[in-house]
């Protein structure tokens, strides 16, 4: 079996189908959890007509989609307009390659892990500003000046934290990174207070950036439907549309992965033991993590109110920036300090 | 790892494009073509005729944050150097602590005094 993987078009062609797979289901499932978690928060039974309670309803909405018409709207830039949907779904399929599962489900296990998911995460930004730009529509250029202004905002306090975590673990390998958090969920990132104090802060940060980057409410100003239609991608249809839907929860499943791998020790079990631990359990642990997280996402969504645009920029640069940057130089004078007592006495 | 080991990365960076051209083709191979008509051809701006040019001007406070982006963006580039060899620099005492701290200091002034202009005030 390994010999057999270790052929390149053999592994390319598993990685495709995996990962196709992987992102299809997710995609199409998350959707549905989506609804029905919404309807069950505003008390009514949310999709339930299409198979029994529900669950054929991804089936129909795909059909649906395949079923309109993908139509270039006259006027429109169309080598922009067709390379928008490629642009925004291309990125979650590549960066879903080097995010390990289990310590060898593994796409492309590569030192650059991290350094990778983050330069083609970017991509998704400038997807949703062409796709708007192109779109000679004037509800989608706001959106894609509102996209552009919030993505970046959010994406330097992300950094911020991720490179405080960098600094600890002295590793982009996303699989080392995960091994340095063996041990119990003591050991997890996410409570290492011994290493940082402001660890679980630095958590909430990334959470709150990782909401903003995929464009999640309430910070969705991208597609905010009372204002804007459906932001940047009002003029798509069909399954141009759908790509972009698709592509949103590919983030989500990319954001709350990473999360799961940088601070709740990815495929790691919470208890040292050994009959939980073990290649068979690691992908239960970090789907379990993974989930969890998407759950909290979809559970924000329906819970708080939609922020304000100046609101959402204010708090990034005035509050979580500050606030990552002086955890990252706490972090640096906690790994100065060992030193620095050693010299006084 | 050398240039070559990446090949098979790029592979998968055009088939993930190819993919996704593949469902748009397919969807528009399957879905149904209306002829084009002057309404649904029309930009759809909530039903309401579009009127000026689509390309509206955008506030000049957008320019701001890209500006502010584009220099923190700098420095967290440099941080990350920086955050790798902080451990080594350490332990054979090179001093690496006071220029960087230089270099946050001259940037946290910079978003202070952008702060204090007003380029974040929306409301005005």
């Amino acid at each position: 079996m390994s010999n057999l993987l270790s052929i390149e078009p053999v592994r390319i062609l598993t990685y495709l189908v995996g990962i196709c797979a992987f992102v299809g289901a997710n995609a199409a499932y998350l959707v549905l959890a989506e609804r029905k978690i919404a309807g069950r928060i505003q008390r009514r039974p949310g999709p339930n007509e299409a198979g029994y309670g529900g669950w054929m309803q991804p089936f129909a909405d795909v059909l649906k989609l395949f079923a309109k018409q993908v139509m270039i709207p006259p006027g429109t830039d169309i080598l922009l307009y067709c390379a928008a949907p490629l642009m925004v779904m291309a990125p979650p399929l590549m960066c879903l390659a080097v995010v390990p599962f289990g310590e060898s489900l593994v796409a492309r296990n590569l030192d650059i892990g991290l350094l990778f998911v983050f330069a083609f995460g970017s991509i998704n930004v400038m997807a949703l500003m062409l796709g708007g730009w192109a779109s000679r529509n004037k509800y989608s250029i706001i959106s894609a000046a509102r996209v552009v202004s919030q993505n970046v905002a959010y994406e330097i306090p992300m950094l911020l934290v991720v490179i405080t975590l960098l600094m600890v673990a002295g590793t982009l390998d996303l699989n080392e990174l995960i091994r340095q958090q063996a041990g119990g969920f003591w050991n997890w990132n996410l409570l290492r207070v011994w290493v940082n104090p402001l660890m679980p802060v630095t958590f909430i940060i990334f959470f709150i950036c990782m909401l903003a980057e995929t464009n999640r409410a309430p910070f969705d100003m991208a597609e905010s439907e009372s204002e804007l239609v459906a932001g940047a991608f009002t003029e798509y249809g069909g399954m141009g549309f759908g790509v972009f839907f698709m592509a949103e929860y590919s983030n989500i499943v990319l954001g709350c992965c990473l999360g799961t791998v940088l601070f709740l020790g990815g495929w790691q079990s919470p208890l040292p033991l050994a009959a939980l631990s073990g290649p068979l359990w690691g992908p239960v642990w970090f789907l379990l993590k993974m989930y969890a997280l998407i759950f909290t996402v979809m559970l924000v969504r329906w819970t708080f109110p939609r922020t304000q645009f100046y609101g959402l920029l204010n708090l990034s640069w005035k509050i979580l920036i500050p606030l990552s940057l002086f955890s990252l130089l706490l972090t640096g004078a906690m790994m100065k300090l060992p030193l620095v007592l050693q010299r006084l006495f | 790892m050398n240039a070559v080991a990446y090949l098979p990365i790029l592979v998968q960076i055009v088939l993930a494009a190819v993919i996704t051209g593949g469902v748009i083709a397919a969807s528009h191979l399957c879905g149904q073509r209306a002829r084009p008509h002057a309404i649904k051809d029309s930009a759809y701006e909530c039903g309401v005729q579009s009127t000026g040019r689509p390309h509206i001007r955008f506030s000049v406070k957008f320019y701001v944050t890209a500006m502010l982006f584009i220099l923190f963006d700098i420095e967290v580039v440099f941080l990350i150097p920086w955050t790798f060899v902080y451990r080594d620099f350490l332990a054979h005492h090179i001093s690496i602590v006071g220029p960087m701290l230089f270099f946050l200091g001259v940037l946290v002034l910079g978003l202070y005094y952008e702060i204090k202009k007003g380029a974040l005030e929306w409301e005005r």
